[in-house]
């Protein structure tokens, strides 16, 4: 039993690790910011809840395990909110300065 | 396997901060400091097991709400920005 | 690097990196203060500056060459000096020898409290830390003194919902999120703050985080729905009362024929009473330390706010 317990704990820690790598390739290598987003967002809470359960299986000791289990319901929490609203500001202020190149190439045009 | 993935972690915060100096975009800047933050949260509890100190846990908690709180404000003043440029070009 | 937006993000980043230098040397509750203080707070109130100044940085008119050199050779000197530092962490060092082995040893008997930081910043030095405590009550007090928002006309109820609902609409997920998690941030505050006796925490940090639920709060919510929750006048009251009932303690315990802070005159026992006066310094710290960056927070972010209200309200 503690052998599984280990080494499934061991595991949950490696996938943890490659998500979090693959997310940091992800986020040097892709073109624009909406596919970085992707990259981040969707390994950013998978690997941090690998990584989370990890150090839970790890743990024997109870309140330690509590506070890891906060961690992990905030972190499941907040980072797809921030996620979400890092998406909509960027979109709206693509749409708003589009809608300014456009007003400002018709101020052009109806000036010349 | 702690220190393997301290490791890796610690890799893919050098990573985020490549991409905050050359993030084009103010939101590149801000979609990889909330990663980093969030690396830094993991970081934190897993230091805590490496050196056998778990009160480090701590730490990680106010790290994870510090970040939120960070990434709202930079995205609720970037408005402002936004704005007065679009008002600025507007005239 | 000009754009000071991106600047305010890499401190926000050194933030993070230097409390991660100080948990890997074992520095707990410095780590906590530089991850409440650091990243968190005092990232904000430079967003908050420099949404009021602007986002680009002035051509600089003289050279920088000179202000290199001289920093160059400072650097250079102090690295000079640094070699006749004995080397880290070895047992000889002064800092090891002086003062450091009387705390270890004998806080458990004197204090009784189990977080040595805490006894010796609380206990021991009870009078710097007093000095701080005031150093932050006075800065608060200038910003009111230089920011503090004259408003004219009285607030149109009717303007407040307006906004309201534009900020419903653009910000419903966070906002849903924010008030979900804005109780365990109190919470949390004042587990940090009454838990510093036994674990990393105390006065500042647990300040500091409750200041920042309130302006997550603000900043989602609106300077002037802020406004009607959190009165002014009472925080303002509050900052001194912190302050007083640090003093007050210390004034206690030369009544009672101690030294000035000196908390074992508190109660009969000793140690009781070294118990009792660090939860009355910590109380007096943490809420003079919360409401003063409150008032900062207000002072700065309110100005930017008012004459912007009416442009936001058409978008």
């Amino acid at each position: 039993m503690d052998a599984f317990i280990h080494i499934s704990s061991s595991l949950f820690l490696l996938i943890g690790s490659f998500l979090c790598l693959s997310g940091g390739i992800g986020i040097l290598r892709f073109p624009d910011f909406y596919t970085r987003m992707h990259a981040v967002g969707v390994t950013e809470t998978l690997a941090t809840a690998m990584i989370l359960i990890g150090l839970i299986l790890y743990n024997p000791d109870f309140l330690v395990d509590v506070k890891l289990v906060i961690i992990l319901l905030m972190t499941l929490f907040i980072s797809p909110t921030a996620g979400h609203a890092l998406a909509n500001a960027a979109m709206l202020n693509d749409k708003m300065q589009k809608d300014d190149n456009k007003q400002n190439s018709e101020v052009k045009s109806s000036t010349s | 396997m702690l220190i393997a993935a301290t490791l890796a972690i610690l890799v893919v915060m050098i990573m985020a901060i490549m991409r905050v100096f050359i993030g084009p975009t103010l939101y590149d800047r801000v979609l990889a400091v909330n990663m980093f933050g969030t690396k830094t949260v993991l970081l934190i509890s897993l230091l805590g097991f490496v050196m056998g100190r778990p009160e480090f846990l701590d730490i990680a908690i106010v790290y994870s709400l510090i970040n939120f709180i960070s990434v709202i404000g930079v995205l609720r003043y970037s408005d402002h920005f936004i704005f007065k440029q679009s008002g600025q070009s507007k005239k | 690097m000009k754009d000071l937006l991106a600047v305010a993000m890499l401190l926000s980043i050194y933030g993070l990196l230097s409390a991660s230098f100080f948990v890997a040397m074992d520095a707990v509750d410095v780590a906590f203060t530089e991850a409440s203080v650091g990243a968190g707070i005092s990232t904000l109130l430079m967003l908050v500056a420099i949404s009021m100044t602007g986002r680009a940085e002035h051509p600089s008119r003289h050279k920088p060459l000179l202000a290199l050199a001289v920093v160059i050779v400072t650097g250079s000197l102090l690295i000079y000096g640094t070699l006749d530092m004995p080397y880290f962490g070895s047992a000889e060092a002064p800092i090891h020898q002086h003062i450091a082995p009387r705390y270890i040893n004998d806080s458990m008997q004197e204090i009784g409290v189990p977080n040595i930081v805490t006894s010796v910043l609380a206990s021991y030095r009870a009078f710097d830390t007093f000095g701080e405590v005031v150093v932050i009550f006075t800065a608060g007090m200038g910003v009111l003194a230089l920011l503090s928002v004259v408003r004219r006309s009285p607030v149109d109820i009717a303007k407040i919902v307006l906004f309201n609902d534009a900020m419903h609409e653009r910000h419903l997920i966070l906002r849903i999120v924010t008030k979900i998690m804005i109780p365990f941030i109190l919470l949390f505050a004042f587990y940090v703050q009454f838990h510093g006796d036994f674990g990393p925490g105390g006065g500042f940090q647990a300040g500091v985080i409750f200041a920042s639920a309130i302006f997550v709060y603000t900043m989602l919510f609106g300077m002037n729905t802020a406004r009607r929750v959190i009165n002014q006048s009472f925080i303002q009251v509050l900052a001194a009362i912190g302050v007083l009932l640090y003093g007050c303690v210390g004034v206690v315990s030369l009544f009672n024929g101690k030294k000035f802070f000196d908390y074992s005159a508190l109660a009969i026992d000793p140690v009781a009473g070294q118990h009792l006066g660090i939860l009355f310094i910590e109380l007096g710290v943490g809420l003079t330390v919360a409401s003063v960056m409150v008032i900062i927070f207000f002072n700065f972010a309110g100005r930017n706010e008012t004459p912007r209200n009416s442009d936001k309200q058409d978008l």
